[in-house]
């Protein structure tokens, strides 16, 4: 693999750009390897760097049914952050926050993490407790936060309305310095390139329509390129990780809903840090480039179809104009959508299923772009050994009959 | 935009005046107290989320506030029947499957967000889809 340095930057100039190497292989796929993963998303392809670099497993493959990244993981608002109030999330979380802290470095790619911090606005007393229970949670578990009054956030964010005139007035907020936004693409690349280069092959266009499965184990997967042979399989699919589970044979927690994102004309910079409310649900960021990325809501019944309805993204812009009267002229430039796989308690499912060899990565909802690292990295060590991660074992399909939910409907409760 | 057909005012109205509410059919186990977790869980938890006909419960919750059914696609997103609490829907996955055998072409392929209405009632399909 060709390393990017300031100075290859300058070498290429001289030749006009015209010999960088190409990021991956287009490999022809092999008739078996010791690990497929479904799904060439974000937590797909970390977890096949993970398991190359970090286990030495490298005879993998990621098979992805359209282009990398062209799932969630390139339609997402990019928010990272990782105040999460159950220790199990908040641990998890935070385990992906530090691998973000160093991972432009550790996979030679600039994935543009701007740790522009993160505020979540409370606009009633309730809001306000629930915000100061969590922040204390997040404390006590050593990650940072604190929590602001109105007067605190209208000193981060000027442009925000902040006056009691407002219909769900701000009362305070939490504030994450350490949280921020990526640039999503670049974090599939860069995994991509980075699994590439240690031998992991990446098959695009590549369906999986079936499972191979003898005495309730399974022995590979069923391609529209042909049958690929695998004793241990990793399904990271998303809002299609139910329709794998169905062909596998039984059934998950979960149900598929659009979810869909929004992106403004190209502005100056007006806005340099990331507001959240679950109270009037919106979510803002300005990007890089100048646009404001405006996150809305689910829409509430299941589909598939990558798009959102138009009363969402009405009553979205309805809240963000509440909050900025000063975007209320600013014109949309694409909206789009992608499938969410949520689940019950908002928290993700990382598990051992009634197939043996046979794991799921799913259920991270509306917002698992955050947890990408770190969900890459115990899956890859739950695949690897057999068994689950410590930070991945309360996240088990044990826990919908156990009972033992990790309910973060609090924290997650605005899609981001 | 869903343009949906409520079997109680018998029209169709804009999507906003209802909300969706999950799976349709569900039966609650008849004696909770004596059910096992694995089926306690299974009714709390786990859902059909098909990719695909979806049976789902509505609510005309603005309009009428009475509770019904739709029958829908979840890819294409065409609604093919509502009908009221109580009934059975006439178009399944499987009754869908045995007339694409018989006829050759794929049934609910068709509309983009289109609108619902009464299959046997032509003269609503066809208002709807003009
Ligand atoms: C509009 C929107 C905004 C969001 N905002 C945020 C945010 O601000 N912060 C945050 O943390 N999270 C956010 N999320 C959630 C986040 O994007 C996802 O949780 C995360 O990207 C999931 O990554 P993934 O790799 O698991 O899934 P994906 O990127 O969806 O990858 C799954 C892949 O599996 C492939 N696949 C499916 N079926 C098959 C098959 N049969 N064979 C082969 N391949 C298959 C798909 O093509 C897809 O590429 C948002 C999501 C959306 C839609
Ligand atoms: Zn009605």
């Amino acid at each position: 693999m060709q390393r990017y340095s300031g100075f290859g930057l300058v070498k290429h100039a001289l030749n006009h750009h015209e010999n960088w190497q190409r990021q991956w292989r287009n490999p022809t796929p092999k008739k078996q390897y010791d690990i497929v993963i479904v799904g060439g998303g974000g937590h797909g392809l970390a977890t096949a760097y993970y398991l190359a670099k970090v286990h030495n497993i490298t005879n993998v493959a990621v098979i992805e049914k359209g282009w990398l990244g062209g799932g969630n993981t390139a339609r997402n608002t990019t928010i990272v952050r990782s105040n999460y109030l159950w220790d199990e999330a908040a641990a998890l979380f935070e385990h992906s926050m530090k691998l973000w802290e160093g991972l432009s470095q550790d996979i030679n790619y600039n994935v543009m993490f701007s740790q522009r911090g993160v505020l979540n606005l409370g606009h009633t007393l309730q809001d306000m407790r629930d915000i100061q229970r969590r922040v204390n949670a997040n404390r006590l578990n050593g990650i940072d936060g604190e929590v602001l009054d109105a007067k605190g956030v209208q000193e981060i964010v000027p442009i925000l309305d902040c006056s009691s005139r407002a219909r769900y007035p701000v009362l305070g907020a939490s504030w994450q310095p350490r949280g921020g936004v990526a640039r999503h693409d670049a974090v599939a690349w860069g995994y991509a390139r980075a699994a590439d280069a240690l031998g992991v092959d990446l098959l695009q266009n590549t369906e999986v329509t079936g499972f191979k499965i003898r005495d309730g184990r399974v022995y590979g997967v069923h391609t529209n390129r042909g049958d690929i042979e695998a004793k241990t399989v990793g399904c990271v699919a998303a809002g299609n990780s139910g329709v794998l589970a169905k062909m596998a044979g039984f059934k998950l927690p979960l149900e598929s809903h659009p979810l869909q994102a929004l992106v403004s004309e190209p502005l100056k910079p007006v806005l340099d840090t990331v507001v959240m409310s679950n109270h009037v649900h919106g979510y803002i960021s300005q990007s890089d480039k100048g646009d404001l990325v405006i996150g809305a809501g689910i829409d509430g019944y299941v589909g598939y179809g990558q798009r959102g309805s138009y009363p969402t993204v009405e009553h979205t812009l309805q809240a963000i104009v509440e909050m900025f009267p000063i975007f209320s002229r600013v014109r949309m430039n694409r909206q789009w959508g992608g499938i969410v796989d949520t689940c019950p308690d908002a928290s993700p499912i990382l598990s051992a299923t009634p197939v043996k060899g046979m794991f799921f990565n799913c259920g991270w909802g509306t917002g698992g772009f955050k947890a990408t690292p770190g969900s890459g990295h115990v899956f890859a060590a739950t695949l690897a050994k057999g068994e689950a991660h410590p930070l991945a074992a309360p996240f088990s399909i044990d826990r919908f009959h156990t009972g033992a939910l990790v309910d973060e409907h609090g924290a997650a409760g605005v899609a981001h | 935009m869903f343009h949906i057909y409520c079997p109680y005012c018998e029209e169709h109205r804009e999507e906003e005046e209802f909300h969706p509410r999950g799976q349709a059919h569900l039966q609650r186990p008849a004696d909770p107290e004596n059910c096992s977790d694995k089926e306690w869980g299974d009714y709390l938890f786990f859902r059909d989320n098909p990719r695909g006909i979806h049976h789902e419960l509505w609510v005309h919750s603005v309009g009428c506030r009475k509770f019904f059914n739709i029958t829908r696609h979840t890819a294409n997103y065409e609604i093919l029947e509502t009908y009221k609490m109580g009934e059975r829907p006439s178009i399944t996955a499987e009754t869908l499957a045995a007339d694409e055998r018989q006829s050759g072409v794929q049934a609910a392929s068709g509309g983009w967000q289109t609108v619902g209405a009464r299959p046997e009632d032509e003269a609503l399909n066809t208002e709807a889809r003009a």
